[in-house]
């Protein structure tokens, strides 16, 4: 019973046992914020990608793209577990507002707007047309003209605490976009009379995906404006990608191993068509292997940082070591009394382990409690200090992705990190508390008598 | 005399000590038999090894050489878990310095022998019954009520009594006690020496190790210790009379 008791009353009766707690306290508080802020920022970094691609997309790289893809539509959408598939255009441009001498170069990306939602998270993207995707590119001011979706960094900038103030209707503004079209060989097509092909499109809408690289260089076009701007409806129409969303019950694995099962037999089927060369490049890839140049960035940092609060714990290993050393110095007396009385040497050893235990149970919920407490209230701190300091963790001009700072505690990730933290302490006191168990009574307390 | 009469028996105790390279021989040899029910004091100067001995013989020590036999039973052969079981259960030791856990109350810490020798099941089974003889153990050295004090808030003559009542706890068949007054005043280390003699005459087996051969008198029998070595052994004035 000694075993309980002690313990609590050297936690709270001795105070060098509170350097161990905020030492204990300080480590978790740090990597409980650190984590979730970051675990949030990848998540939701993930989580938009997932959106922008859908479960799975079919294409290629190229420029060309890819023919027969009207085909491949058909036998995808005849399949039983895919719920949305959309066809995309996609290649660069230059746009240039009428009656302005920039021109800046984007990537234009032709779509079916009904179609794009089902199979993307496209339509909860845009601004004015969320609730009805199908006026998307019919321009509010007139229905009759071609209208285009622009990337909200492309068009709103935003302001210095990351907001963006749109209009309450979208403003008639006439867009210059200019292509190169190409052949299904990838040489240049000719366009009238030239080899670049302009039009014009009139603004109807806004994208804001959440991806710095999509909302900072994307503009949307009609589907069949766009495969004709960039050449693809011709000799035979093309694509660049299809994406594809699955039925809720399909793994997005099972879902794209079965997609790649389909392409192979498609492809064989149409190997001997007239723009057969044109299927070689496409690729079935999951959103994640699609975006993987972007995930496994943010990925690596996550990874890093975690190698790095692997350092905070071997410090407060050390720390709790430290400290425990310290007070089991103090203790020799109590350790030589304890054993006078017959306890053991493993129960010595279980006193102070479970002394570690409790200052890693109490530091770790201070810790967490102090860190949920701070998440809470985290935008809020930011916004003060940028009102009153001028100070702004990520400064939302530069980082456009970044909205709110994630604040969301994950269960999961609050259980390891406490855990882990009791762990650290339980390893810190080992050592010392093995010593303490080894102590020869008459030692202690010979020493005590001087 | 019988050999089953004698409840502690020490032959050929040698003990040293390394202070540097220098080797201190503390124990020369050093033979010593308690008969139950006996109130033995072993005198000596400071440093003349009597602590030493009351160690090894309380097995809180090993001897280099020489055995100690409790009951008949060779401690040296015992391994941990039995030294652990004797000095719980056979022995109550008493400090000169009391040495209370100043974390517990008084009353847990004449409970911590109960305590130490089970386990938290065992505890909660056994909890009322050593709580009351933990309050009747204090009653009858005066600090019934005092039960809920820290050591601190304890004069040096309460806390002995305290530390007295913790070595009583788990009924010792042999106390060990070591100066027990030598850090308290006259009148409170007597008053000490009283307790400890109404407990012989209830029957209790006390060694006492003392530098003052006043206090020793107080003993039922007296050994020298002097450089090492029992000089001579004698029976107590007192109990002559």
């Amino acid at each position: 019973m000694y075993k309980v008791i002690l313990p609590f009353r050297y936690l709270f009766k001795k105070r060098i046992s509170y350097l161990a707690l905020v030492a204990v306290a300080l480590c978790v508080f740090t990597v409980v914020v650190v984590m979730t802020v970051m675990t949030g920022l990848v998540n939701d970094f993930k989580q938009k990608n997932h959106s922008f691609v859908g479960d799975c997309i079919v294409g290629t790289e190229s420029l060309v793209g890819f023919a027969y893809y009207e085909d491949f539509m058909k036998v995808l959408e005849g399949a039983d577990f895919i719920e949305g598939v959309s066809a995309a255009v996609k290649s660069y441009a230059l746009i240039n507002p009428k009656g302005s001498q920039h021109s800046v170069g984007v990537e234009i990306m032709g779509i079916d707007p009904v179609r794009h939602s089902q199979a993307t998270g496209f339509g909860e993207t845009l601004h004015y047309n969320k609730s009805d995707v199908s006026k998307t590119f019919k321009p509010s001011y007139d229905p009759n003209l071609a209208g285009c979706v622009i990337g909200i960094d492309l068009w709103i900038g935003r302001d210095a605490k990351g907001k963006y103030t749109y209009a309450a209707e979208p403003e008639m503004q006439a867009l210059s976009i200019s292509c190169f079209p190409l052949t299904p060989k990838g040489a240049l097509a000719k366009a009238g009379a030239g080899e670049v092909d302009t039009r014009t499109f009139y603004y109807s809408d806004t994208s804001h995906s959440g991806l710095a690289r999509v909302d900072g260089s994307f503009v949307y076009l009609p589907f069949e404006q766009a495969q004709s701007l960039c050449g693809m409806d011709r000799p035979v129409k093309r694509a660049s990608w299809l994406h594809i969303k699955f039925r809720p019950n399909t793994k997005p694995e099972a879902g794209c191993e079965k997609v790649a099962l389909l392409w192979r037999q498609f492809a064989k089927e149409n190997s001997g068509g007239k723009a057969a060369e044109t299927l070689d490049t496409v690729k079935v890839q999951s959103w994640k292997d699609y975006q993987r140049p972007f995930i496994a960035a943010m990925e690596k940092e996550q990874t890093m940082l975690t190698a790095m609060f692997v350092l905070v714990g071997v410090t407060t290993v050390f720390i709790v070591l430290v400290v425990f050393y310290m007070i089991i110095s103090h203790k020799s007396k109590d350790i030589g009394i304890l054993k006078s009385v017959g306890t053991s040497n493993s129960n010595i050893l279980l006193l102070f382990l479970c002394f570690a235990f409790w200052v890693g149970v109490f530091g770790s919920a201070i810790g967490a409690a102090a860190g949920w407490r701070f998440l809470v209230h985290i935008n809020q701190i930011e916004n003060w200090l940028f009102e009153h300091v001028g100070f702004q963790l990520w400064d939302r001009t530069i980082f456009v992705a970044i909205g709110d700072i994630p604040n969301q505690m994950e269960f999961r990730l609050l259980a390891v990190i406490i855990l882990s933290a009791i762990a650290a302490c339980l390893a810190g006191a080992l050592v010392p508390s093995w010593q303490a168990a080894r102590l020869k009574p008459v030692e202690t307390l010979q020493v005590s008598q001087l | 005399m019988s050999k089953q009469e004698y409840i502690l028996e020490a032959e050929g105790i040698c003990k040293s000590y390394r202070m540097g390279t220098a080797e201190v021989k503390v124990l020369k040899g050093v033979d010593l038999s308690v008969k139950k029910g006996e109130f033995l004091a072993i005198v000596g100067a400071s440093g003349s090894g009597k602590s030493t001995l009351l160690h090894i013989l309380g097995a809180l020590d090993k001897p280099d050489k020489g055995v100690v036999r409790f009951e008949g039973r060779n401690l040296n052969k015992a391994g941990e878990g039995k030294l652990n079981h004797f000095r719980n259960k056979m022995v109550g030791f008493v400090f000169q310095f009391y040495h209370l856990l100043d974390e517990l109350n008084v009353l847990e810490n004449v409970l911590l022998p109960t305590m130490a020798g089970t386990g938290v099941l065992g505890w909660l089974g056994r909890r009322r019954a050593a709580k009351k003889r933990a309050r009747e153990l204090l009653s009858e050295v005066g600090l019934g009520k005092r039960a809920n004090h820290k050591p601190y808030q304890l004069s040096g003559g309460e806390r002995q009594r305290a530390a007295i009542a913790r070595a009583l706890m788990n009924e010792p068949k042999i106390l060990l006690v070591d100066e027990p007054t030598g850090n308290l005043d006259s009148e409170t280390g007597n008053d000490i020496l009283k307790v400890f003699e109404k407990l012989n005459r209830a029957g209790e087996t006390i060694v006492m190790v003392t530098h003052d051969e006043g206090i020793a008198q107080r003993a039922g029998r007296i050994i020298t210790l002097a450089d090492g070595k029992i000089e001579h052994k004698c029976a107590s004035a007192q109990i002559n009379l």
